[in-house]
């Protein structure tokens, strides 16, 4: 057995015990790369002799007792919307193709404290906008279990480099879907965490209302691990939030009395047989292990998509403003004028789709059209909470599909972004009342993809999601 | 289509997104947004009189600190990703004459 088949706690185990050397971990990583990454292109940026010194460093630590938490020694792979000091960070886009950050962001100085090996920074949809990272400036990435299809996205680099062993874990982040969406398509575990338990220091925004970052991993004992290492109060971020973040302690094979609702809303037209009988068998994995498991109806489900689309653009709008040409990152060349070198170099330096969001977003946010499209939206966001705050008076989760369908074949969904946008009608919820999701694999269908199930919990109920998750993983793996 | 984007808001919305798109660009803008808004207007089925717009999902506060600095002079590192710089400044193109 390889050590490629460990998941990154076991492997973390083994440098501790003194087994194998983290340069050897490194090593056998790259080894994949070597072999994997020309057809898959999970990376933008990979470090392979930065990763090794660290290795040396980390070493070190271990062999002084100084590093004994349960991710020392462990190759990580960053999505490439997180700030890397040093290393290049594109965002997947034109615009930022010489962009090196002079700090890290705090999820990142968090793993490295803990003793990680960064090797390189993932590839993503431009901006993190889009559900197949097939928008990314840098080529698409295809999805290693069949690679005539797409990762999913937009963390689809941290996902499909999780599933390829060409890293270990993976942070990613989640705006509408976009940690457990290419989870589900990869066939790995992912998680967006409660918004405001991961400091967003050092993520290049999206939609700061909405995005989260949060773990890729093997298994729901490294995603349990992952997240208590990276999630901390931080006064960089104003959105931190005080809270428990013990998540490991919920690694617990119980789920008796457990309740779980399934939203008959989720189930209904657009979705794949195939995915809904996967769906419903893992329920029904639950309710053997002694979980009540019933239906209800959510309400509001198909007014989800308009209420992102809206809010997230207005933010995108804003927060992609700051890419100018004037500090960092692309500048267009031969302009004498200033405001024409503004619109030259965002014009040149931003993809479709990324336009196509900024446009929507200055739209909604223009005088005379703010009440009736961004302040609307809002409302309908404050509904969508109440929706989900009734359903959570009666359950411990919610339990449904992660997409409608299997990962779609690469060049089938950027020709309709409506289309598209209506892939995400399970996950963007989530993100709009801030709730914590995880999406765990669940089968496959005839064509060997794989599905995942969505376990949504309320606000700061990781650990029960968490305990699920592991419930269900622990009872499939002995089948 | 209920929505029809016309070139004036098109020109408008370039200008505010600080975006200059071709004719093809624009033409396909005006079809992307009009689509967009149609869905959006979705919203429009239900009644949200009584419901005021939530920005944040907790009620937090406004998070003040005392203004005081923490990190180093990093403006050397930071106008090294700079696409011109001077004389430890950013340059831009001429804006007055």
């Amino acid at each position: 057995m390889s050590i490629l088949d460990d998941t990154a706690v076991e492997l973390s185990e083994k440098i501790k015990k003194g087994e194998i050397k983290v340069r050897e971990a490194v090593e056998a990583v790259f080894a994949v790369i070597d072999q994997k990454e020309a057809l898959l292109n999970c990376y933008v940026t990979l470090e392979k002799e930065k990763a090794l010194k660290r290795a040396e460093e980390v070493q070190a630590g271990i062999d002084a007792g100084e590093l004994t938490g349960p991710l020392a020694g462990v190759p990580f792979a960053i999505k490439d919307n997180l700030c890397t000091e040093g290393t290049l960070t594109t965002c997947s886009s034109k615009i930022l193709e010489n962009f090196v950050p002079t700090y890290s962001a705090e999820a990142v100085i968090n793993l490295e404290k803990a003793g990680a090996v960064i090797i390189g920074k993932t590839n993503m949809d431009e901006f993190a906008m889009g559900s197949t990272t097939e928008t990314s400036y840098y080529g698409v990435t295809r999805n290693p279990r069949n690679t005539d299809h797409v990762p999913g996205g937009s963390s689809g680099g941290s996902a499909a480099a999780v599933a390829a062993g060409e890293c270990f874990a993976a942070l990613g982040s989640d705006t509408g879907g976009s940690i457990r969406q290419p989870a589900s398509y990869c066939g790995v575990v992912g998680m967006k965490p409660t918004y405001g338990t991961v400091s967003r220091y050092g993520l290049i925004a999206y939609g700061s209302s909405l995005d989260q970052i949060g773990p890729l991993t093997k298994d729901v004992r490294d995603l349990a691990t992952v997240l208590e290492t990276i999630a901390s109060y931080d006064a960089k971020d104003s959105t931190s939030m005080k809270r428990d973040t013990d998540f490991t302690s919920a690694l617990v094979e119980d789920v008796a009395g457990m309740r779980i609702g399934i939203p008959r809303d989720y189930f209904g037209e657009g979705l794949d047989p195939e995915v809904k009988q996967a769906v419903l068998s893992a329920a029904e994995v639950l309710k053997a292990k002694g979980a009540v498991v019933e239906e209800f109806d959510l309400s509001l489900v198909e007014y989800a998509i308009p209420t992102y689309y809206t809010i997230a653009a207005a933010e995108a709008s804003s927060n992609l403003e700051r890419f100018d040409g004037v500090k960092y990152g692309y500048r267009t060349k031969g302009v004498e004028d200033l405001h024409a070198m503004y619109k030259k170099t965002r014009s040149e330096g931003f993809g479709p789709e990324v336009k196509r969001r900024i446009m929507l977003g200055s739209f909604v946010l223009s005088s005379g059209y703010y009440d009736a499209y961004y302040l609307k939206a809002l409302r309908v966001k404050a509904l969508i909470k109440k929706a989900f705050d009734d359903a959570f008076s009666k359950y411990d989760m919610i339990l449904g599909p992660v997409a409608p369908t299997t990962a779609p074949k690469l060049g089938e969904s950027l020709s309709d972004p409506l289309k598209m946008y209506l892939g995400d009608i399970y996950t963007i919820s989530v993100n709009l009342a801030g709730l914590p999701a995880l999406s765990v694999p669940c089968g496959v269908d005839q064509k060997g993809l794989p599905i995942g199930v969505q376990l949504i919990g309320d606000c700061f109920q990781e650990k029960k999601l968490i305990r699920a998750a592991y419930t269900y993983e622990c009872a499939v793996k002995g089948d | 289509m209920a929505n029809i984007i016309d070139d004036a808001t098109i020109e408008y919305v370039g200008i505010l997104a600080k975006l200059s798109l071709s004719e093809e660009e624009k033409e396909q803008a005006k079809k992307d947004m009009g689509s967009m808004l149609d869905y959006i207007d979705k919203l429009n089925e239900l009644d949200t009189a009584g419901t005021e717009p939530m920005s944040h999902i907790f009620p937090v506060q406004n998070v003040f600190r005392e203004d005081v600095v923490t990190n180093g002079d990093d403006s050397e590192k930071m106008l090294k990703n700079a696409p011109e710089e001077k004389d430890n400044m950013f340059v831009v193109p001429k804006t007055v004459e």
